[in-house]
């Protein structure tokens, strides 16, 4: 494709000497498109930073290649990148106001100092620092710092952007509200940014494709919707989304016109063979041995269904949450309605074979998501 | 602050009083001393009852030191040049040297990095006596023996390591990002060091200029081995004052408060950056 602007290419990155090194990142191949945001989203140590820091070239690429409008980046400074970075830490110059330090990569440009001026105070709107310019990053909190960090980075004209973790330390009020204005402000500037964060919310509201990372490896590269619909894998499926995907061990077997998926636990869950293509009943049973997953709020109430026990019922106040035991093992339910039942009541509950993932038990790969098998 | 009484009040304004008396009165006798003549300071018992003379002082700064016995030359006032230059030239060439390793170990780790670091501060394990000896051959054939070269170079054993460790850990308390953030702004790393990194470790940097200033200042040993009269320091030139007709105290007072009175001054007027310095690299986590 043309309008690809970053692109890595079986990138790994190894830390340390030949006798205890470790392994940050493996074989990442991504093409992130120009004005596209991408999140590279995982748990703590899964390479997400490592990534970032080898675009912006703090770190060395210890194989394969990084491209930047074409250009290879691997052996080109920082300063030659022309990436700009926000920082998880912040990082904003001590000596400096926050005005100074949100205006610093601009008094380089040509722009006139009133053009600094204003483009300064535009940031500062958007971010709700004004009434902080003319302090010192010290005197000021987390928060605070956090936004004028970000305006640091998002003011600059660079061909690329970075950000880690760039709301981390904000209210949940005003991340919310900041979501919204930063992503206007980054598609009506036809920025490219890449955002690291470990928070889905924040991946899911902001991104154009979330990159889901774990050990090091790229899991999926997807739209946030396909990523919820159609996870690769199993540690995409339990990963993304709140509260996780529930997951079964199961055995597969065919009965003249039925499917039968036999759980671990001794319940079984029974099909007609039409509910599923030809292809997925194929699939399956050629594995015999599977995972079956089932989004939380995919579980419907059924008088006819299985039957699982209460432990919990939590209203979050639009949801409810609902920790249940279906014979022995733990199952969550997401209603929207407040749910009545307490802990120890019977509730009887139905799995929707539309909303039925199979992973391959061994490898973990998705076999089928609801009726379609995955090519 | 928590609340004191009246008693407690006066308590630690004695016990500060006794401190105080403990640590000062040994330089306030000093300065009487320098005031007086050998006569008054060895009477028995000594008293604070004198007529003050400035005698000493003019003995200093003319050079011609009159002893019961005989008039002799003396050259405190170049001693007293010698240390000023010995030591701000010792200082000025470890910070030169001493600030750009600093950086390079607090922020490169490669191999061997932590060797050549020990190694620097191993140079301080040695009692200068065991090295003094070998150093000395060495100078004379090499014809650094009573060159200010020559000490400039053996004072970098007492500067270097201690500009390395102390400038060291201020570095490393500085997040690396804070540099990453100007690199990636459009700035080589030469002019990050120049302009974030130097100017963050100002104050550690100061502190330990400063400690360095007063050790390589103190220093008697090496100047008494390696340097002839013309080249020694005041530490060495006091020696001057132990004559044939006996230890001139009322000189030797005036020596010691003229000495002391540089590191003084400058210590006074940089107590704020020496306090501030050394104890936020001891508290940042």
């Amino acid at each position: 494709m043309s309008d690809i602007h970053l692109d890595i290419k079986q990138v790994d990155k190894i830390y340390g000497t030949a006798n205890s090194a470790v392994h940050a990142v493996k074989g990442l191949s991504m093409a992130v498109r120009r004005g596209e945001i991408t999140s590279l989203l995982g748990a703590s140590g899964c390479g997400k930073t490592s990534t970032l820091r080898m675009i912006a070239g703090f770190e060395t690429v210890s194989k394969g290649t990084i491209k930047l409008g074409g250009k290879v980046l691997n052996d080109l400074r920082p300063v030659k990148r022309n990436v700009a970075m926000a920082f998880e830490g912040y990082s904003l110059y001590p000596p400096l106001t926050i005005r100074d330090n949100i205006a610093f990569a601009l008094k380089a440009s040509k722009l006139s100092a009133k053009d600094i001026s204003d483009k300064v105070h535009t940031m500062a709107d958007m971010l709700e620092i004004t009434d902080i310019l003319d302090k010192h990053p010290s005197s000021v909190s987390g928060g605070q710092q956090q936004r004028a960090s970000l305006g640091r980075a998002l003011i600059r004209d660079a061909d690329l952007h970075l950000l880690d973790e760039p709301m981390g330390q904000l209210e949940p009020q005003l991340r919310a509200l900041l979501r919204g204005r930063i992503k206007h402000y980054i598609k009506e500037n036809g920025i490219t940014a890449i955002l690291v964060t470990h928070d889905q919310a924040e991946a899911n509201a902001l991104s154009d494709r979330i990159a889901v990372m774990e050990g090091g490896y790229l899991q999926q590269f997807e739209s946030p919707q396909r990523l919820k619909d159609q996870p690769a894998n199993l540690f995409t499926g339990t990963f993304v989304g709140e509260p996780p995907m529930n997951t079964f061990s199961a055995s597969v077997d065919k009965e003249s016109d039925k499917v039968r998926f036999d759980l671990d636990h001794g319940v079984s869950l029974s099909f007609d063979v039409t509910d599923f293509s030809a292809d997925v009943i194929e699939a399956a049973l050629a594995l015999k041995s599977v995972v079956i997953g089932v989004r939380p709020y995919a579980i419907k109430r059924d008088d006819d269904g299985m039957k699982a026990t209460v432990v919990a019922n939590h209203w979050l106040g639009d949801q409810s949450h609902i920790a249940a035991t279906l014979a022995g093992q733990s199952v969550i339910l997401v209603e929207h309605d407040r749910a009545p039942d307490k802990a120890g009541d019977d509730i009887f509950i139905k799995l929707d074979p539309d909303n039925i993932h199979v992973f391959n038990r061994e490898t973990g790969y998705a076999v089928s998501h609801g009726a379609e098998i995955v090519g | 602050m928590e609340h004191q009484s009246k008693l407690e009040t006066v308590l630690r304004g004695i016990a500060l009083l006794l401190v105080v008396v403990f640590f000062m009165f040994p330089i306030f006798w000093i300065f009487l001393m320098s005031l007086q003549t050998n006569e008054t300071i060895l009477r028995v018992p000594p008293s604070i009852n004198f007529e003050p003379t400035l005698s000493n002082y003019r003995a200093l700064i003319t050079g011609k030191l009159e002893t019961s016995a005989a008039s002799l030359e003396i050259n405190f006032l170049q001693n007293l040049w010698n240390s000023v230059f010995l030591s701000v030239a010792s200082v000025s060439l470890a910070l030169l040297l001493g600030v750009p390793a600093a950086y390079a170990f607090a922020r490169h780790k490669f191999k061997g990095s932590e060797d050549i670091a020990f190694t620097l501060l191993s140079f301080r394990f040695a009692p200068p006596l065991l090295v003094l000896l070998p150093l000395s051959l060495y100078f004379q054939k090499m014809g650094l023996a009573d060159t200010y070269l020559g000490l400039i170079w053996v004072y970098q054993l007492i500067c270097l390591p201690l500009i390395l460790w102390i400038v060291r850990g201020y570095f490393e308390d500085i997040s690396p990002d804070i540099e990453y953030a100007y690199r990636v702004a459009g700035h080589s790393w030469f002019s990050t060091f120049r302009k974030i990194a130097l100017p963050l470790a100002g104050p550690g940097i100061a502190a330990a200029g400063l400690l360095a200033f007063i050790f390589a200042w103190n220093n008697f040993i090496f100047a008494l081995v390696l340097a002839s009269a013309d080249k020694q320091p005041v530490t060495v030139g006091a020696l001057a004052f132990i004559t044939a007709s006996g230890i001139q105290y009322g000189q030797i007072a005036a020596a010691i408060v003229m000495s002391i009175a540089p590191t003084l001054a400058l210590a006074l007027y940089a107590q704020k950056y020496l306090v501030e310095g050394l104890s936020l690299g001891a508290v940042k986590g």
